[in-house]
Parts: C-alpha cells; sequence; structure tokens
C-alpha cells in the first residue's frame, strides 16, 4: 500500500477523537487528586460555625470567638457608637459597603444584621495581623480626630466601629463579616447562614 | 511483505500554529537532543511487527509505576508514618479526605496489579528468550527492577501499621535472624528496635517512598536504554536487523511511534477496564489485595490466627516453608545427584573439580552433622536462591532457538511445569500448613530447582525446529 | 503451534485466578448469611439508632464522623437531635468515654473500635456482615463463662450479651440432625427464656444494626460503585477510538 492510499482525514479525525477522548479522561482522572487538597472533613469539623450567647455582653464591650482558627469579634455597640458611624462616612474608603466583604443581609448602613451587634472577622485586609480596639472617641497620635474604632499595630490601618477601612491606609477593604445568623435574641451561630441550615 | 518505508515521522502542526511550533522545536533542539530523543526511541524505534498479545505488558508495567508514583505522592500527602497515628490515617484518608478513597484504592490495586504485569512480562521473556544473547543485560536490569519491586511492596505493606502489616514485617525481619552469626544483630539493626515498632514504620516509610522508587526509576531507565540499544526481540526469537533496506532499516520492523502507540493505547484502555473494575467493584478482591485482618490496628502482643503473606510473594513464602528438617536429606541427594551429573557430562576437568569441591561444601552444610546448618537457614537461603537463580536464564538456555515456537517438547514441558509449579506453590503459600500441603511445597520447590539447574542439559539436547529467515505474522 | 499458545494462554489464565480457587484457611464455624440491603435507608437509619444505642456506650467507632450519617438520609439537626448523646458536635468522631484500663478490668481487654469491624471479620466463611449477624444472635448462657455468657462463633467470647433482654437467653441444646443417609446428635442453640422481641423482631433488628456496621466500614461503597459505572463506561467509549485508530494505522502493516 502507497502513502497516497492512506485516508489521511480519517486518520486525522481519528487522532483528533481518541486524544479529545483520552484528554477528557486525563480531566476526569485528575478530579479526585485535586480535590484531595481541598480542607478534609476533620479540617471542615474543626472549622465548622461556634455558637456564641451575647446575653452577657455589656454596651461597648467586645469579645472574641475563635472561628476557623481566626478571631471573631463580636462587639456590642451603644447609640452613640452608631452615631459616630453614621457621621464617619467621609473618613472611610467604602462607606456603603459595596465591596463584598460581607454577606447581602449586613450590606447596611452598620454592617450588621442587627444595628446594635457589629460581627466582624478580626483580621486586617492588608497583611492579616489583628487590630486592636480603641473604641473611645479621643485624639490618638495616628489620628488626632478618631472617632473609635480599630487600629492595625502592623502597618497603622484605621477602622471605624462597622469595620470599615479609613482611606489612604494601607488596608485596601473593610474587615470581613463572617457568615452568621440569629438562633434566638442573643445567641448567635457564626459560620452558617439561615440558608445553609 | 515488509512494512511500507516510512518518511522520518515529523511533528505536524495544523496550518498557522506549524510556524511557531516548529521555531519553537528548532530552538529547544539547538539547546537539547529533543528530536533526537524522540527519533531514536520513538519514531525510528524499528521493533518488530509480529509482537502479540504478550508485548503489552512492558508498556503495561510502565503505566502502572506511573500510577504507584502519583497516588503515592497524594497519599503521602496525608498519611502519618507513625506507630500512633498511621492506622488512623489511613482510615482518615479513606473517609475525611475528599477522593481519598478513589487514590488509595488505586495504590492498593496497583500493587497487586504491577506484580500480574510484571509476572506476565517475566513470562513473555522465558517464552520468546528474551534473555538471550544480546539481551542478557535487559534481563538483568530486568531481574533487579523485580527485587526492587519487592522490597518496595514489602516496606510499602507495614505502612498501613494493620494486623497483617505488623506480622507480616516481623516474620520477614526475623528470617534474617537465621543467618549465622551475624543474624540476630541484622534484624535488629533492621527493625532499629526489638520488635517491629515505630522506628521500623519510619524507615521502611523512608525507603518505601524515596530510596527504592528512586532505584526503581534508575533501573527502568537502564532497562529501556539496553532495550532499545540492542533491539526488541519478538515470538519468533529471530534477529529482524539481519535483512535492512538500501536505508537501513530493518525489513521487518515497524517504527515504535505511531504503530506501537497507537496498539499500546489500546492495551492501555483494556487493562485500566480491569484495573479500574477491582478499583470500582472489588477493591479487597476477595482479601487477596486488601487482608481482611489488616483492617485491624497492629497488636504486638496479638498474632492473628492465620497469616500469609500477599499473593505475589506466596510461591516464596511455600518454598521456605517446604525446607524441613527431614527435607535437608532429600536436599542434600539432589546437590550430589546433580555434582555426579556435572561430573559426567562436563569436558573441563577444571568445571568438574570445581562442582565436586562446591558440592561437597553444600551437602556437609546442609547434612554435615555438627557442621551443617539449621533447616531454618536452609529454608532463607533457598527462598533467596529461588529468586536469584532467574539471573542466570541467559547462561543456563543452551538451545539452538530462542522462541518457544521453534524449541522442542522437552523445553515446552519444562516451562509448562515451571508455570505451573509456580502457581501451585503460590497456592499452597496461602494456605495453613498441612502435612500435605508440605510434601506438595517440597516436591514443587525440587520441581522449581530443576526447571532451572536442569536447562543446561535439556535445553541442549531438545529436538528443535528450523527457525525462519524472517518474522511470521 | 497455536494449539500450543492456547495452552499457555490457559495456564495464565489459571494464574490469574489461582487466587479464587485459594480460599479455606482457617474458621470452620457455619455463618449465617446476613439479609441486609445496603440501599435500604431505612434500614441503615434503624440500624444507625441500634449501634448509638447499645454499642456505642463501650465501643467507640473512632474513624466514623456523626455528620458522615448524612449519606444515609438524615440531617444534621436530626442526627444531634436523635444520635448524639454525649454533648458532641455533629462533626465529631464517634467517640466513646469509658476509660480503656477500666474497661481492661471489666471484660479483660478494652473493647475494640467498631467502625471497621464489618471490613475486618470478613473470611473464607463469609463477609464480614455473615460473621456479625451469626455473632450478635449467637449468644448462650454458660455458668463457666465469668460474665454468664458464651457465643457459638466467638467461642469465650469476653463480651456479655448487650442484647438479651431484647433476644432472650439461649441455651446450647443437643439436636438430632438428619442429613442424607445419617442421624447425628449436634449441639444447637435453643431459645430458653424468650425476650422483649420476637425472634424474627430480633433478627430484624441485628440485621439493621449489622447493615449499619456494613455501611459504617466503607461509607463510600455505594458512591464508588456509581462512580465506577461512569469510569467504566467511558473506557468503553475510549476503547472503541482507540481500537478504530489502531485498526487504522495498522492498515499499513502487512
Amino acid at each position: 500500500m502507497s502513502e497516497k492510499d492512506t485516508d489521511q482525514g480519517k486518520r486525522q479525525f481519528l487522532v483528533a477523537a481518541t486524544t479529545v477522548a483520552g484528554g477528557v479522561a486525563a480531566g476526569a482522572a485528575a478530579v479526585p487528586f485535586v480535590a484531595s487538597m481541598m480542607p478534609s472533613e476533620r479540617a471542615k469539623a474543626a472549622g465548622a460555625p461556634v455558637e456564641v450567647d451575647v446575653g452577657a455582653l455589656a454596651p461597648g464591650e467586645r469579645i472574641t470567638v475563635e472561628w476557623r482558627g481566626k478571631p471573631v469579634w463580636v462587639v456590642r455597640r451603644t447609640k452613640e457608637m452608631l452615631d459616630t458611624i453614621r457621621s464617619n462616612d467621609s473618613n472611610v474608603s467604602d462607606p456603603e459597603s459595596k465591596k463584598p466583604m460581607q454577606p447581602a443581609y449586613a450590606a447596611n448602613e452598620f454592617r450588621s444584621i442587627k444595628d446594635e451587634y457589629l460581627v466582624v472577622v478580626g483580621i486586617c485586609t492588608h497583611l492579616g495581623c489583628s487590630p486592636v480596639d480603641k473604641f473611645a472617641k479621643q485624639a490618638e497620635a495616628f489620628d488626632p480626630n478618631w472617632q473609635g474604632g480599630f487600629y492595625c499595630p502592623c502597618h497603622g490601618s484605621l477602622f471605624d466601629l462597622a469595620g470599615r477601612v479609613y482611606k489612604n491606609r494601607p488596608a485596601p477593604d473593610n474587615l470581613i463579616v463572617p457568615p452568621h445568623t440569629y438562633l434566638s435574641d442573643t445567641r448567635i451561630l457564626i459560620g452558617e447562614d439561615s440558608k445553609g441550615a | 511483505m515488509a512494512a511500507t518505508p516510512k518518511e522520518p515521522v515529523q511533528f505536524r502542526g495544523a496550518g498557522p500554529l506549524n510556524a511557531p511550533i516548529s521555531g519553537v522545536l528548532t530552538w529547544v533542539d539547538q539547546r537539547f537532543p529533543l528530536m533526537s530523543l524522540w527519533r531514536d526511541h520513538l519514531s525510528q524505534y524499528y521493533a518488530p511487527k509480529n509482537f502479540n498479545f504478550w508485548y503489552f505488558f512492558g508498556s503495561l508495567a510502565m503505566l502502572v509505576l506511573v500510577i504507584q508514583i502519583v497516588t503515592g505522592i497524594f497519599l503521602v500527602m496525608h498519611y502519618k508514618p507513625s506507630a500512633a497515628e498511621a492506622f488512623a490515617s489511613v482510615e482518615y484518608i479513606m473517609r475525611d479526605v475528599p477522593g481519598g478513597w478513589f487514590i488509595r484504592y488505586m495504590h492498593s490495586t496497583g500493587a497487586s496489579a504491577f506484580f500480574v504485569v510484571v509476572y506476565l512480562h517475566m513470562f513473555r521473556g522465558l517464552m520468546y528468550g528474551s534473555y538471550r544473547q544480546p539481551r542478557e543485560l535487559i534481563w538483568i536490569f530486568g531481574m533487579l527492577i523485580y527485587l526492587c519491586l519487592m522490597a518496595e511492596a514489602f516496606f510499602g505493606y507495614l505502612l498501613p501499621w494493620g494486623q497483617m502489616s505488623f506480622w507480616g514485617a516481623q516474620v520477614i525481619v526475623n528470617l534474617f535472624d537465621a543467618l549465622p552469626v551475624i543474624g540476630p544483630d541484622l534484624s535488629t539493626w533492621i527493625r532499629g528496635d526489638f520488635v517491629v515498632s515505630d522506628a521500623t514504620l519510619n524507615r521502611f516509610f523512608a525507603f518505601h517512598v524515596i530510596a527504592l522508587p528512586l532505584v526503581l526509576l534508575g533501573l527502568v531507565a537502564a532497562h529501556i536504554m539496553a532495550l532499545h540499544e540492542v533491539g526488541s526481540n519478538n515470538p519468533d526469537g529471530v534477529e529482524i536487523k539481519k535483512h535492512k533496506d538500501e536505508q537501513g532499516r530493518p525489513l521487518d520492523g515497524i517504527p515504535f511511534h505511531p504503530y506501537y502507540t497507537v496498539k499500546d493505547i489500546v492495551g492501555v484502555v483494556v487493562f485500566l477496564f480491569l484495573f479500574f473494575t477491582v478499583v470500582f467493584f472489588m477493591p479487597e478482591m476477595g482479601g487477596y489485595f486488601l487482608e481482611y485482618n489488616n483492617f485491624i490496628p497492629a497488636d504486638p502482643l496479638k498474632t492473628p490466627p492465620h497469616i500469609a503473606p500477599v499473593w505475589y510473594f506466596t510461591p516464596y513464602y511455600s518454598i521456605l516453608r517446604a525446607i524441613t528438617e527431614d527435607f535437608m536429606l532429600v536436599l542434600a541427594i539432589g546437590v550430589a545427584a546433580y555434582v555426579v551429573l556435572i561430573w559426567l557430562t562436563a569436558r573441563d576437568s577444571r568445571v568438574k573439580l570445581v562442582a565436586a569441591a562446591s558440592g561437597l561444601v553444600l551437602v556437609v552444610l546442609m547434612k554435615g552433622g555438627p557442621l551443617a546448618l539449621d533447616a531454618k537457614v536452609w529454608g532463607v537461603v533457598m527462598m533467596g536462591a529461588a529468586t536469584l537463580i532467574f539471573f542466570l536464564m541467559p547462561w543456563l538456555d543452551r538451545s539452538p532457538v530462542r522462541s518457544i515456537r521453534y524449541k522442542g517438547p522437552l523445553f515446552r514441558s519444562a516451562l509448562t511445569i515451571f508455570v505451573i509449579t509456580f502457581i501451585v506453590l503460590g497456592y499452597y503459600g496461602v494456605q495453613t500448613v498441612t502435612p500435605a500441603g508440605t510434601v506438595i511445597s517440597q516436591i514443587g520447590t525440587l520441581l522449581y530447582f530443576a526447571f532451572f539447574l536442569l536447562m543446561p542439559w535439556y535445553s541442549a539436547m531438545d529436538k528443535t525446529k528450523p527457525e525462519p529467515d524472517r518474522v511470521t505474522m | 503451534m497455536a494449539d500450543n499458545m492456547n495452552k499457555f494462554k490457559n495456564l495464565i489464565a489459571a494464574l490469574l485466578f489461582a487466587p479464587a480457587l485459594a480460599l479455606g484457611a482457617g474458621v470452620d464455624v457455619k455463618l449465617d448469611r446476613a439479609p441486609i440491603d445496603e440501599t435500604d435507608q431505612a434500614s441503615l437509619q434503624r440500624g444507625a439508632r441500634h449501634f448509638v444505642n447499645y454499642c456505642l456506650n463501650c465501643h467507640s467507632a473512632n474513624y466514623m464522623r456523626f455528620n458522615r450519617l448524612q449519606d444515609i438520609g438524615l440531617t444534621n439537626q436530626q442526627i444531634l437531635d436523635n444520635l448524639v448523646f454525649t454533648g458532641a458536635k455533629v462533626g465529631d468522631l464517634m467517640r466513646v468515654a469509658m476509660d480503656p484500663a477500666e474497661a481492661r478490668e471489666w471484660f479483660g481487654a478494652p473493647p475494640p473500635d467498631l467502625t471497621v469491624t464489618a471490613r475486618s471479620r470478613a473470611s473464607s466463611a463469609g463477609s464480614g456482615a455473615d460473621w456479625l449477624y451469626s455473632y450478635l444472635r449467637g449468644f448462650y448462657r454458660d455458668a463457666e463463662r465469668p460474665t454468664g455468657w458464651n457465643n457459638t462463633v466467638y467461642a469465650n467470647v469476653g463480651m456479655p450479651h448487650v442484647l438479651w433482654e431484647l433476644q432472650g437467653e439461649q441455651v446450647l441444646a443437643e439436636r438430632k440432625v438428619q442429613g442424607p443417609g445419617y442421624e447425628k446428635t449436634a449441639m444447637a442453640l435453643k431459645l430458653d427464656k424468650p425476650g422483649t422481641l420476637s425472634p424474627v423482631e430480633y433478627d430484624r433488628m441485628v440485621a439493621d444494626l449489622v447493615n449499619y456496621m456494613v455501611f459504617m466500614g466503607e461509607p463510600m461503597r455505594n458512591d464508588r460503585k456509581t462512580i465506577g459505572m461512569f469510569v467504566l463506561l467511558g473506557l468503553g467509549l475510549l476503547f472503541v477510538l482507540a481500537y478504530a485508530l489502531k485498526k487504522e494505522y495498522w492498515k499499513d502493516v502487512h
């Protein structure tokens, strides 16, 4: 048989078809291997939602809860604190929480489900340090007109009492509001939405 | 009729892509022998055109090696090589790691599949005389791969830290106890402890995941380089290089790529079909691929009622158990008879003297009263000899022809009996010891060694058929 | 020659299937076949409840997470409400509070973990399920044992008969056995004092429990069979293409 008798078209089709089918098979085989590097059931169990009772939390105070190995702050804000947030829009870079740093149900003025309780992940959105409380409305070395909020000691990022980041600071985004839901008036489940249950 | 001569195969791009691809290839080729590697090992490596079913198992062995390495890497990401955590970490992989069970079953099935494929590959070599001159080194590298694979399987089997893992390692390491003088210290040194323990698990892990795989890869490379140096044998056992066309290409050869690549792809798909049938539908394979007792965590204080090695070791295990005190007399008589045979047939008087002297030493060590070593030592020696004796194949076969197709009834029957013996020994290796089983294993042991040791005589005496000049399809 | 090749092929087939013949080592007790259906979620859920109620007090299932029971059709809330009594979280492992040292004192050995028992108890005599099914129905009164109980499947077992109130008390009694052409007496179990369940109900309950333990031994078992069908189907398709490709190229070779 000579070269010109071979049906090159048929060969090319079969090569292409086998290559595609083999490629799909290899891709499918890769799925479990890639998946195996995702968090295991153990990691998920360790990162399971945590329940916190805020009944004993006094106005103006904060507690820290560990969720997925990260600090989650719950701050019970006083009326004065809420007022400073309202008047602070011009200082912060994303006053209306347009960036998706919170679930939809917390994309509001006070970045919370209930105005009184702020629930945020206490990790600076710059490089992952944990900011410290500076709740008092007083002149501070980093800001003479300080309205009260959080100050990150690593690189000086500032956040107000709604976790909104100040303009012209290293941190690009507001503090993250984790998914959470109220099981009762004072019991908060952190890490799970009501829709997830 | 010979294969149609082919143009040297080129990388074919589709239309406009062609130019940049060939540009990149030229750039690489000026710095790295890419095209010549491609030509020498694929597009212009001429393989005999008459490969049959048995020639799938080389490339399949390579595939299983890749499967084992890839699945192994992902298992190591989750496995904990510590006596306290190993068993739990395997169950963690099976349950908590996404896709973990699939990776683990592939690895456990792959271990057995490796031996299935390698045993068939070795059988092919025995049938078609692939060990014969000039392919002795290919055979020797292959046998080294086989030994390495057995060590790899043995070390890996301890890692799940179940009862069979523990007691299997215990029994095999204790074999070294049998060696005179250094034995006890040697086995303690291997374990790094007085029993199989955390220290043993850790070092077996090191051997299993890095030391032996490195050696294995090196040996596989050597095996293939040696093969491509002398060229492949074929079912007719005739050299295709004897008849070449004007360009120096063997008339009975076809380029490995595309002909054997497309053929091997079919083999790979069929193999994977069987492989995944086991992985998805019978991962325990009736207790032979995953032993039931290995689902019980290792307990150094309690031996399971019945322990047997995994199936691929059982022929050798049978030989080990067959060597009893009573059987030593039979062995000694066997050695004496073998010396007489050499004495009567050898032409060189130095050979006669060496045979007689070494025979005498062996007989004394077997049955020489106070000088004799115990049967336990001989069990270990015979088991070792049973694996090592394969190395001698190239020099034992004196037949004028290579392939079983043209060998006579003596060699054919000998190979048939050998295969049956190997299976029977394997069968008795998984059974509990019974008197009948021991006698059968002892007969099996004699037949096993007779196949090799008597081969210089029966292969030379055999009535062979004339080899054809060219391969037959 | 072809004939000879066929002989060799047969040999190899024999080599491949030799393991199937090699069964027969070990246990000589005849096991009853466990009447279980791994896809019966209601049975699995009942079994899970029995396991938590009767086994998990002493035996752990240290590799099994409670929330894995979602695989048998329960929600996390149902699991927490009905099956978790220890204050464990739904993602926790099925641990047991019993101190191993105390357990050794009471039973001679700490009760073994049961996660994969349904796999480890398999043998040539039957599946692990068969063993468990026979074992849990094989307890009988034996005054010579410290616990007062013995077992036909597991001689001199350390565990007392936890389910005796349900099953009642069995004893070993002589019974005439008739076979083809012979008659002999054998020892067989006989229900001496009935329990709160009838024998049929008790067998059903044990079957559910065993069904659950089989699931717990390999929770992904049903998944792997489903995925396996797709994989084999895909490989079948690939075979058709690969075979056509090989045929096409090998037209060149004569």
